[in-house]
């Protein structure tokens, strides 16, 4: 039975010397892959790789089979681990995933959340509606919803000319960039909360997307009941178009997570909180990108344009374009 | 790690080519060591980012104005929020899969259905730490909110919060936090492994000097063998002398007195793989010394 050979030699042992170079060659491309980047790799490398794996996985099996070299099976076993998430991995480059991104996967999940869209919405306006019935109720309301740091002397007991001038922006054009930027940080980690929170099923991130809502309806009836509805209509609009808006799919990618893990529906509970995950983190991609737009209107543009029909001018365009980017019709993208 | 608990992190996965690579899930302290390191990272660039700046926006305060605090401010705001959300999201989306952190504990971050790692599953994991992790911090860290015993009550409520999050991957199979949930993730453990010496290479040499009969050899099974390789690959000279001893007199081997202990073991080694293997090549796998399968 045992096998006599002239160098004496065991079979596994030969097995494993004939191949080590190969599977040494195979974990340094694997080494460099991730130290650095697909581009560190030269032509004849990205196309050995493959073949290096292949053959790694079959020295793999036939080692299980007939090895009782236990370092040798664990090296491979790692070793294929790590070529199979190569091989098998990510090829894009950063730039085109960004592409990727912006031309389809983005207004694609966006639209396929139309449905939490339209509530996240509904619960907005019926926030809104709320702040106006209640500030109509009373004015104290006010001081309930509105954090005193975010009013900055815009409140009841203000007078209507005060109240006007806040509207009219900045007289200087200094700190304007700081304050976009910090609007922008601020808002864009509040929608990921929004988006996280809608874990804890939905209804946090409805409430938030309701608080948001008060807080318009209270601050919007202040100025209405005022006679400046209209300027601060457009003082609102300019920026809120795109703020509410993202929002508003903040939200709704929250209620789509909440939901998802609440009513799985014929999924598992995990693949069904994996595949809305997986959506809604698309959207909420594209929201901070929103958010970012929205600081920038809010920090430069509301400051600079004061005429207030050029305000709603900017606000009916930003509606415009969303609209169409996201919902307009396209061209079917390629399969 | 015993063996039980690595068997119970191991799980099947099946590549296209139809072998099972038996992927192992990281264990709860690896990815707690990996988090902590990742922290100190952030932590460390922070505070180091935030001198630099401070130091630059004195300088240009003194230069430009008003003006030039500006600038400074806004990238101090700019570097903040990409840190805070992108340095996760960021390491990842690399070819390595995972964070400096990660890195150092030898685990990644893998799609659970074994497909490829999408952007959009790595956003959502690490969009999760916000909850996870971001929340409870700011609560503990937030401004007294009014009088009394409020404060402590939030105190209590932050890391309550914390807790159910930070032990979330301890309760379930997978050790999946709730970013991973939702991403559809799972870290696994991909260390890089060298290849170690294959411990036949000298025993097969000194096997010709050793004439082991067939029932000395057969006295053991894959177990012991391992355990027998452990030994040699240690070369610690006392649990060696053990070990020979052991063995001798298990299989009835009379040891002269100027005979090496490692000589004989890894002899031993080479002829109870190359029997073990041979059997093996017949289909019959001998598990251990008990084990009589024929």
């Amino acid at each position: 039975m045992i096998d006599v050979k002239v160098d004496g030699r065991l079979k596994s042992q030969r097995f494993r010397q004939e191949r080590e170079a190969d599977w040494k060659r195979l974990e340094r491309l694997m080494e460099k892959v991730e130290k650095g980047s697909m581009a560190s790799l030269s032509e004849e490398e990205i196309l050995a790789a493959p073949v290096l794996y292949r053959s790694a996985l079959s020295s793999l099996s036939v080692a299980r089979a007939t090895s009782l070299d236990r370092g040798m099976i664990d090296y491979l076993e790692m070793l294929c681990a790590r070529a199979y998430f190569f091989v098998y991995g990510s090829r894009e480059t950063l730039r085109g995933q960004l592409a990727a991104f912006f031309a389809g996967g983005w207004p694609a999940a966006v639209r396929s959340l139309w449905r939490e869209t339209l509530v996240s919405v509904a619960l907005l306006v019926i926030g809104a509606l709320v702040g106006a019935w209640l500030f109509g109720q009373d004015a104290e309301w006010y001081y309930a919803f509105m954090p005193k740091e975010m009013t900055g002397g815009r409140d009841p007991a203000a007078t209507t000319e005060m109240l006007r001038s806040t509207l009219d922006g900045s007289k200087s054009s200094s700190g304007l960039s700081m304050f976009a930027t910090f609007l922008f940080t601020h808002n864009a980690q509040v929608a990921l909360l929004a988006f996280a929170l809608g874990f804890a099923l939905c209804v946090p991130t409805a409430m938030l997307v309701i608080y948001n809502g008060v807080m318009l309806g209270v601050f919007f009836s202040l100025f209405a009941s005022r006679g400046l509805g209209v300027e601060a209509g457009g003082w609102l609009a300019i920026h809120g178009v795109t703020e509410l808006f993202a929002v508003c799919l903040a939200g709704a990618a929250g209620l789509k997570i909440g939901w998802s893990v609440a009513f799985p529906g014929e999924r598992s509970r995990l693949d069904a909180a994996a595949e809305a995950g997986r959506l809604a983190a698309t959207v909420m991609g594209g929201v901070v990108v929103m958010l970012f737009f929205a600081g920038l209107l809010e920090g430069f543009g509301r400051q600079l344009i004061t005429f207030t029909p050029a305000r709603y001018g900017v606000a009916a365009a930003t509606a415009l374009v969303w609209g169409l980017y996201f919902y307009g019709p396209r061209r079917r993208a390629k399969a | 790690m015993s063996d039980a608990a690595t068997l119970k992190l191991t799980r099947p996965f099946v590549t296209p080519e139809g072998v099972d690579l038996r992927l192992q899930l990281a264990d709860a302290s690896q990815r707690a060591g990996a988090f902590l390191l990742d922290a100190a990272i952030m932590f460390a660039v922070l505070t180091v980012a935030s001198i630099l700046i401070a130091i630059l926006g004195i300088g240009a305060l003194a230069a430009a104005g008003l003006k030039g605090g500006e600038v400074i401010a806004v990238l101090w705001l700019l570097g903040f929020f990409l840190l805070r959300n992108f340095y996760f999201v960021g390491f990842e989306l690399s070819a390595a899969a995972a964070t400096p952190g990660k890195r150092v504990m030898g685990i990644r971050v893998a799609a659970r259905d074994g497909g490829r790692l999408r952007p959009g599953a790595i956003f959502a994991r690490n969009a999760m730490r916000e909850l996870e992790v971001f929340i409870p911090i700011s609560m503990l860290f937030a401004p007294t909110m009014g009088e009394g015993g409020i404060e402590g009550w939030m105190y209590l409520l932050g890391i309550t919060w914390a807790a159910v999050f930070v032990l979330f991957p301890l309760f379930n199979k997978d050790r999946l936090r709730a970013g991973d949930l939702i991403g559809g993730t799972w870290v696994v453990r991909a260390p890089k492994r060298k290849l170690m010496r294959d411990m036949a290479d000298e025993g097969a040499e000194r096997l010709q000097r050793y004439a082991f009969t067939l029932e000395q050899i057969d006295a053991y099974g894959a177990k012991e063998l391992h355990v027998l390789e452990d030994v040699l690959r240690q070369r610690d000279r006392k649990t060696m002398r053990a070990v020979a001893d052991r063995i001798a007199g298990k299989v009835g081997w009379t040891r002269l007195p100027e005979e090496d202990d490692y000589d004989f073991l890894s002899a031993y080694y080479a002829a109870l793989r190359r029997r073990l293997e041979a059997r093996l090549l017949m289909g019959v796998r001998r598990r251990d010394k008990h084990d009589t399968a024929r």
